[in-house]
């Protein structure tokens, strides 16, 4: 095969057995790589009902056809894929840098991990050797530590490693999985599932070539790219970098702040991408392959924190500053750190301390709760401490660690109310109050409250639309996007480049034939799109979600945007997210209680995971 | 032999390298039609966050590698000032890597011979890809104008923005 590496690897590590299956074209084709072939393996090799962090969960590993290629952002991808411990539905992330080129030259376009390790291991993939490692003396060990250990105990420098960290260990449902020091494959909880098998790390070298089909037509495509690349599709990313967001956010009334109480934040200059880059940010770096670059590093001069170097994007920067009310920088930047350094996601972190600054300004929790913190918004110190906290699991940060939704159930006294997730995944830094058509993304998505499943914000932040309404067809919009989205994952290409591909399906297309040789239109990657979409839609439903689970996080129905702004006043009802949800499930071809139906999957070549919906999809 | 001023060879500037080894992908598709950055004649390194520089071949005067091999597998290039590579004659036997204060020269993975940058008969792939414009195609004289340049606009900022 081209692109492809054409095998999958299956590690028990039980026993330490290992066994190697052939990538069928037909089974590559209809689900590409990334997020689509993992969210089909992990259908395929998973029992309904099992609990995330039992050793039945198993863990899938899956390149793209273009990663190990020189495809920009495409050539360094990979995505992990599971049951997530935070919402008991579908778990899956990506990460770039180097690690996921390195797998596919050790030949691999997926990997299974099955059962869990009798102690704690790492796998170390050495081209077709695959051993069982002990891990015991890296226990404890951040992942950064953990790729240094490993790349001295073995010898080579030019190893990649995918590790965990405390919080994974200890089996934190907001833990993540690092690559290259600084990537993070970092939603919905995968780092306690590796935990949970007592597998510190994957390790790998790949020594083989990567081929594609059409060598010149690829090269052709990729130059075509870097020039792309080179222009305004891409240049938030190569100058300010992501977080340009918080004052864009900020003057158009969507800037979560503190837990979604208001829309804006006064203190918004002082963490904004401009005063960030300005003051901090000492280098821009970029993955393995890419054409682009937007990993800003910040370092820390002065201050408590002096020393802090990180890498900084808006979305954590949202979550530990505007989202908990702390408008220091410093502070912000050591919560970032800290999240890399015990393996947190940094997103759901953030927001998770957020929910409990909220509940103890509402009196649920107090300081006897937090162990003597003054948990008040906008108290950086005390933010920092929450982080340490939560990675250590200690104190109230062991109920932290579990997420918003259980630590809400845990905490009781009405922390719900205060607790922003969907279907278990914390909130992310858009304010959907006031974006209505990222509110309908938000809702379906079926890795729970996500941006990057849908980026449906595109609309309303353009004022393609009217943002604070909701009306009929408005699900279209969202639909065509997360068809889109679920390509760019599972090509793995990043979202950054997105703008890039002029005619979207059209382009990522041809990309996909020259570099597999097998051919593509873009009418069929689109219903690739749309396939993907649905076994995501799929596993949950097998795992007993329902149209309840399309929900929206408490405050977002609760508390209308009290600030003098565009969105003040601004709110989703629940009749307006019932209106949401037939509309979208109508666009979708799905009954009115969020069931593909039968006719739906036979178009999509799904008729083998019909039994999923058997007697539910029928029309009402 | 042409003087070590005027032989051209592909320098990275550090500041502008972000390490992202698209000039790996280069070399190896254009030198062996693969992907394989084990099979480039330019290495990238990444020390910490903030240090990112590709090496390749610096074109050494008196060449280190050459002097060190036993067999006389690697000659130098009177005009260029290129290491040639006889591949009959060399056993892998590692020397001339010994020898390279630069890790410019390494072993192939395959061929089992040892090969390092020929400059793509004057236009290398690397510098023609690199989409940061970090590599260029240099002599050891320009490169330091260029470094004078750089320092004394450093110095200048203020009045620059201020008169041109």
């Amino acid at each position: 095969m081209f692109g492809y590496a054409g095998r999958i690897l299956r590690v028990d590590l039980a026993s330490g057995k290992t066994r190697v299956d052939p990538l069928k074209e037909d089974m590559a084709k209809k689900h590409i790589g990334g997020i689509g072939l993992g969210m089909r393996l992990l259908l395929d090799n998973s029992k309904m009902g099992v609990d995330p962090l039992s050793s039945e969960n198993p863990l899938i590993l899956t390149t793209g056809p273009l990663s190990g290629t020189i495809a920009p952002t495409g050539g360094n991808g990979h995505a992990f894929v599971s049951k997530s411990p935070l919402t008991n539905g579908l778990g899956e992330a990506k990460s770039h840098g180097f690690f996921g080129a390195e797998m596919k030259r050790a030949g691999y376009d997926a990997v299974i991990f099955e059962n869990k390790a009798e102690k704690p291991s790492y796998v170390w993939i050495d081209d077709d050797s695959i051993q069982l490692m002990d891990a015991k003396h890296l226990w404890g060990k951040s992942p950064q530590e953990t790729e240094d250990i490993i790349k001295e105990d073995l010898g080579d420098y030019y190893i990649r490693v995918a590790a965990i960290g405390l919080a994974g260990e200890k089996l934190s449902r907001v833990a993540c999985i690092m690559n290259d020091k600084t990537r993070a494959a970092g939603r919905t909880g995968l780092g306690a599932v590796m935990g949970s098998k007592n597998l510190k790390a994957i390790a790998v070298r790949g020594t083989k070539d990567v081929k594609v089909a059409k060598p010149e037509e690829f090269l052709e495509f990729v130059k075509m790219l870097h020039e792309r690349m080179k222009g305004p599709a891409t240049i938030k990313y190569r100058t300010l970098g992501t977080p340009q967001n918080v004052l864009v956010h900020n003057s158009l009334g969507a800037l979560p702040t503190r837990n979604f109480t208001n829309a804006v934040f006064e203190g918004a200059e002082k963490v904004s991408g401009e005063y960030l880059n300005e003051r901090f940010v000492a280098k821009v770096d970029g993955c393995s392959s890419c054409a682009m670059r937007c990993e800003h590093i910040a370092v820390l001069l002065e201050g408590p924190y002096k020393g802090t170097t990180t890498r900084v994007e808006y979305e954590p920067l949202w979550a530990f500053g505007p989202h908990c009310g702390v408008d220091r920088l410093d502070a912000i930047i050591k919560a970032m750190d800290l999240c890399n350094y015990y393996g947190l996601d940094s997103l759901s972190t953030g927001n998770i301390v957020g929910f409990a600054m909220d509940c103890y300004e509402h009196g649920i929790l107090t300081k006897e709760n937090t162990g003597g913190v003054d948990l008040r918004f906008g108290n950086a110190e005390a933010m920092v401490e929450m982080v340490n906290r939560i990675g250590k699991r200690e104190g109230l940060g062991d109920i932290l660690a579990e997420g918003a939704k259980r630590a809400a159930e845990k905490i009781s006294k009405g922390a719900e109310n205060y607790a922003n997730h969907i279907k278990g995944l914390e909130m992310t830094g858009y304010d959907i109050r006031g974006l209505k058509t990222a509110a309908i993304g938000y809702v379906v998505s079926f890795r729970g409250a996500d941006h990057n499943r849908h980026g449906a914000y595109g609309v309303d932040l353009k004022g393609t639309v009217d943002r604070f309404k909701v009306e009929k067809g408005r699900s279209k919009f969202v639909i065509d996007i997360e068809d889109l989205y679920t390509i760019i994952d599972s090509l793995i290409v990043c979202k950054f480049s997105r703008g890039v591909y002029y005619k979207e399906f059209e382009d990522l297309a041809r990309y996909y034939t020259v570099a597999t040789g097998i051919e593509m239109t873009a009418g069929e990657l689109r219903k690739t799109g749309e396939r993907i979409n649905i076994l995501g839609r799929l596993f949950n439903i097998r795992e007993g979600f329902t149209r309840k689970d399309d929900h929206l996080p408490p405050k977002v129905m609760s508390t209308p945007v009290p600030d003098d702004t565009i969105s003040k006043g601004s709110r989703i009802t629940q009749e307006e997210l019932d209106f949401m949800l037939d509309d979208y499930y109508a666009h979708r071809g799905w009954t009115k209680e969020g069931i593909p139906t039968l006719e739906k999957l036979k178009e999509l070549g799904l008729e083998d995971v019909a039994y999923i919906v058997k007697d539910r999809s029928q029309k009402p | 032999m042409s003087s070590i001023h005027a032989r051209k060879f592909v320098s990275a500037d550090p500041d502008k390298c972000v390490g992202c080894c698209v000039c790996e992908y280069a070399c190896s598709i254009e030198k062996e039609k693969v992907f394989n950055p084990l099979k480039s004649r330019i290495r990238v390194v990444r020390l910490g966050f903030v240090v990112n520089m590709s090496v390749a071949c610096r074109l050494c005067e008196d060449a280190p590698c050459v002097a060190a091999c036993p067999r006389d597998a690697l000659t130098q290039s009177e005009e260029t000032g290129v290491i040639m590579v006889d591949g009959d004659k060399c056993n892998g036997c590692g020397w001339c890597i010994e020898a390279c204060d630069y890790g410019a020269i390494m072993l192939h993975p395959d061929k089992k011979v040892v090969f390092v940058c020929d400059l793509c008969e004057g236009k290398p792939k690397c510098v023609e890809w690199c989409p940061e414009e970090a590599l260029d195609f240099v002599t050891k004289d320009v490169l330091a104008q260029k470094a004078r340049l750089t320092a004394v606009k450093k110095l200048f900022q203020e009045a620059l923005k201020t008169t041109t």
